[in-house]
């Protein structure tokens, strides 16, 4: 397979997937928004979570004052800021556009339609109850994307490089989300329940993991609990382990000639979070552990394209 | 579809039976659905100098052109005569020259062409086969004869609308194509294969062919992907290539890998930097010398324009006679050389009523249409004219024939052409029918896509 094909698809999939965790942490924003709660405790969920995606200072740049709606907006449809849910949208369909040859037809499609769908209902969107109609549409879209890749796509490199992409996106997103809630994960805070149960509960909404929570421990919620729940399990759809562990099959299934450290370093990550012990991170601290599993995850994606998508020299 | 009595010809009368009964209000519904269809499946064409992203339809009209069989085995006949003469015109002028120098083409009209590729002289290609895919643009003339209006050896477009089209139709009445035997199309893509394949370099056992594009901004790049995926072939650019000791290789995942043929659709001037244009970003450096070293093919060949110029075409009735012997099937339209002090003479004494056209222009731009012109306009092209006489042809408004076609205020008839798609390969194939292009506007001639033309289902007929 061509390279910058590969480079179109690894992108496609990595934006598509953005969009969709955009798309879910302002859907879990949105309801607390409608409930009676302190619009202070919003507002700062909110500071943290842009802090924790590096987006605050594109943010800071328009406006002066966090308010749920300009968040809001400014995250789902704002045509000027790159990381918007629109504009991720917009660049999972050009990079599709540049390959679509490689793509089905049926995937083409429902990236294309997603985007002419995006565009005009931005267009349209006249009054706040709207975000929750857009993101909720959003995941729908994301949630058809991937059914639609998995149950059209060839078994090929193709294939294998979009859950590449995905994979990395969905790891990076988890453990951004993670940090976002780093006070409440400092050492010594393990023992109580949930400082703010407001917050942990936007986070595992946000993560489709709120029901799960609930199956899988049938406790109230704890953050050191959630926060094992998304790192080391193993069937959490969303966990890091769960992550590492697909971004590392996968890679190992485009092998070349040039790609065995970047497989080794790949397996490292996942065999760090396999036999991985809540004790041990804790010990040296959730915040430690978060920050390094991001440089490791950029590591990783830069080794992927130096191996694979942009290939130095004839 | 009516003659010139106002009756119905004799193909069109079962479809126009069926049209006469369906609701106005259904096939507004139908001409809605063809839209978003288009639309949601992406097939649009980027529109130069317009804001990022902007992308938009072709015009398609739901209404058919139908073509009898036995009209449309003669034209086919034609046009395979043609194209091997112009396949052997090329082969010529880059090899002995014997028609230039029997004095049938002027030398300096070939030599002096800026399409004229000096790089091409003494090089041998696969099959003496120069232009593997040719678009021919066919009108009929005030007789209801097929003539032929211009060659396109180059990067001739639109195919892709024909395949579409035809899908497009099947989808929104498929009830059609049950009552009528319609020629299929859709082995356009293999037939292209086969034919690419066929002209690899010698001693390649399994050649790999791709698709080269100036990329996803370039206005035909939808049908640069649609081809490429339906020949299920790799659509590179030209940063996706390379070359290394006179071999092209594909930039992949796995290292390199080697192309043996190349449908480029991009034009000579930008293939290869160090070649021609040097700020070419599209093409590959060192293209030319692995092409001239026999290790690439290159589809269409480099140098063809030399033969669709619009300088040349007066000749290649002459090139038919020259290199098959044969008497022509499908003529020209007529056409006078401003180049020469008769023709001058008498097309500057008729202009109100004749059409310029500069003989290097293409998108019909650059061309004067007497009946359709004010006087001001025709004044003005007139000393254009004077000034550069060997710049311009000049040919008679033809009527163009007309089918009837959705207007804003209903059916309404609308001038029409014929691109039939000639492919050369070890034989010479043309897929039933083409791309009919119709010109919107009220009494317009011009149906080129830029200019507001659309597109129609084409169809043949098999007896």
């Amino acid at each position: 397979m061509l390279s910058r094909t590969a480079d179109h698809l690894y992108w496609m999939s990595r934006y598509i997937e953005r969009a969709e965790s955009l798309a879910r942490l302002v859907d879990a924003h949105y309801r607390m928004s409608l409930l009676p709660h302190s619009v202070d405790a919003l507002e700062a969920s909110l500071r943290s979570t842009m802090v924790a995606l590096r987006v605050d200072h594109a943010y800071n740049k328009k406006r002066d004052k966090i308010t749920p709606r300009a968040v809001f907006d400014f995250l789902t449809i704002d045509k000027e800021f790159s990381g918007s849910i629109l504009n991720c949208l917009r660049s999972a369909r050009e990079n599709a556009r540049a390959v679509r040859g490689s793509l089905t037809s049926e995937l083409w499609e429902t990236l294309n339609a997603t985007w002419l769908e995006a565009r005009s209902m931005t267009a349209r969107r006249a009054n706040a109850t709207d975000t929750g109609q857009f993101v909720e549409w959003v995941k729908e879209r994301s949630h058809l994307t991937r059914g639609v890749t998995i149950g059209t796509m060839l078994r090929d490199e193709a294939f294998y490089f979009t859950r590449i992409g995905a994979f990395l996106e969905r790891g990076d997103s988890t453990a951004r989300l993670l940090t976002a809630h780093q006070d409440d994960l400092k050492p010594g805070a393990d023992a109580g329940e949930v400082p703010d149960p407001f917050e942990w509960s936007v986070l595992l909404r946000a993560l489709s993991a709120f029901e799960i929570y609930r199956r899988v421990y049938r406790n109230v919620i704890t953050p050191i609990k959630v926060a094992e729940m998304l790192i080391l399990r193993d069937d959490i759809p969303r966990s890091l382990l769960r992550c590492s562990k697909e971004v590392y099959g996968n890679l190992k299934s485009v092998s070349n000639d040039q790609s065995q450290e970047t497989e080794r370093r790949a397996g490292e990550i996942h065999a760090h979070l396999h036999f991985g012990r809540m004790e041990d991170i804790t010990r040296d601290g959730i915040s430690a552990f978060l920050a390094q599993y991001l440089d490791r995850l950029s590591d990783l994606g830069n080794r992927i394209s130096s191996d694979f998508l942009v290939p130095v020299g004839a | 579809m009516a003659a010139r009595t106002g009756e119905e010809r004799a193909h069109y009368k079962r479809y126009a039976e069926w049209l006469a009964n369906q609701p106005p209000a259904e096939l507004a519904q139908k001409r809605a659905e063809a839209d978003a269809l288009f639309h949601r499946v992406g097939i649009t064409f980027a529109v130069y100098g317009q804001e990022e992203g902007t992308e938009r339809l072709i015009p398609f009209d739901i209404v058919p052109r139908v073509l009898p069989s036995d009209e449309w085995l003669r034209l086919e006949t034609g046009l395979k005569q043609r194209v091997r003469a112009l396949n052997a015109f090329i082969h010529d002028i880059y090899h002995d020259q014997e028609i230039l120098k029997s004095g049938i083409v002027p030398a300096e009209q070939v030599l002096c062409n800026p399409q004229y590729r000096p790089e091409m002289q003494g090089i041998d290609v696969p099959g003496g086969i120069y232009a593997h895919i040719a678009g021919i643009d066919i009108v009929r003339d005030d007789a209801g004869e097929f003539r032929v209006l211009e060659d396109n050896l180059r990067v001739p477009s639109g195919v892709s609308y024909m395949l579409e089209n035809r899908k497009m139709m099947m989808r929104l009445f498929p009830e059609l194509f049950s009552s009528h035997r319609i020629a299929p199309v859709d082995h356009y893509p293999d037939v292209l294969l086969e034919n690419l394949r066929s002209v690899a370099p010698t001693g390649v056992v399994d050649p790999s062919v791709a698709v080269l594009t100036p990329g996803a901004n370039n206005s035909a790049y939808f049908e640069h992907a649609f081809l490429a995926q339906q020949m299920g072939v790799e659509l590179v650019e030209g940063q996706d290539l390379f070359v290394r000791d006179e071999s092209v290789f594909m930039r992949t995942t796995q290292g390199p890998q080697r192309v043996d043929v190349i449908y480029r659709r991009i034009d000579d001037d930008f293939l290869d930097p160090l070649a021609f244009r040097p700020d070419s970003m599209l093409g590959v450096p060192g293209l030319l010398a692995a092409y001239r070293a026999g290790r690439i093919t290159i589809a269409n060949a480099i140098g063809t324009g030399v033969a669709d110029d619009k300088s040349i075409y007066p000749f290649v009735p002459e090139m038919i006679r020259f290199y098959l012997g044969q008497t022509p099937i499908v003529a020209n339209v007529h056409t006078w050389q401003l180049r020469r002090k008769v023709d001058l003479d008498y097309v500057l004494a008729h202009l109100p009523e004749l059409v310029v056209k500069e003989v290097h222009g293409a998108g019909g731009y650059g061309m004067l249409i007497g009946p359709a012109s004010t006087k001001a306009e025709i004044e003005d092209f007139r000393k254009q004219i004077i000034a550069t006489p060997e710049r311009y042809i000049a040919q008679p408004t033809l009527a163009l024939s007309t089918c009837p076609t959705f207007a804003e205020k209903g059916l309404a008839p609308r001038h029409i052409d014929l691109r039939p798609f000639v492919l050369s390969g070890r034989d010479i194939t043309i897929v039933p029918g083409g791309l009919t292009r119709v010109a919107l506007r009220e009494g317009s001639l011009i149906v080129n896509s830029s200019q507001g033309g659309g597109t129609k289902d084409t169809w043949v007929l098999e007896s």
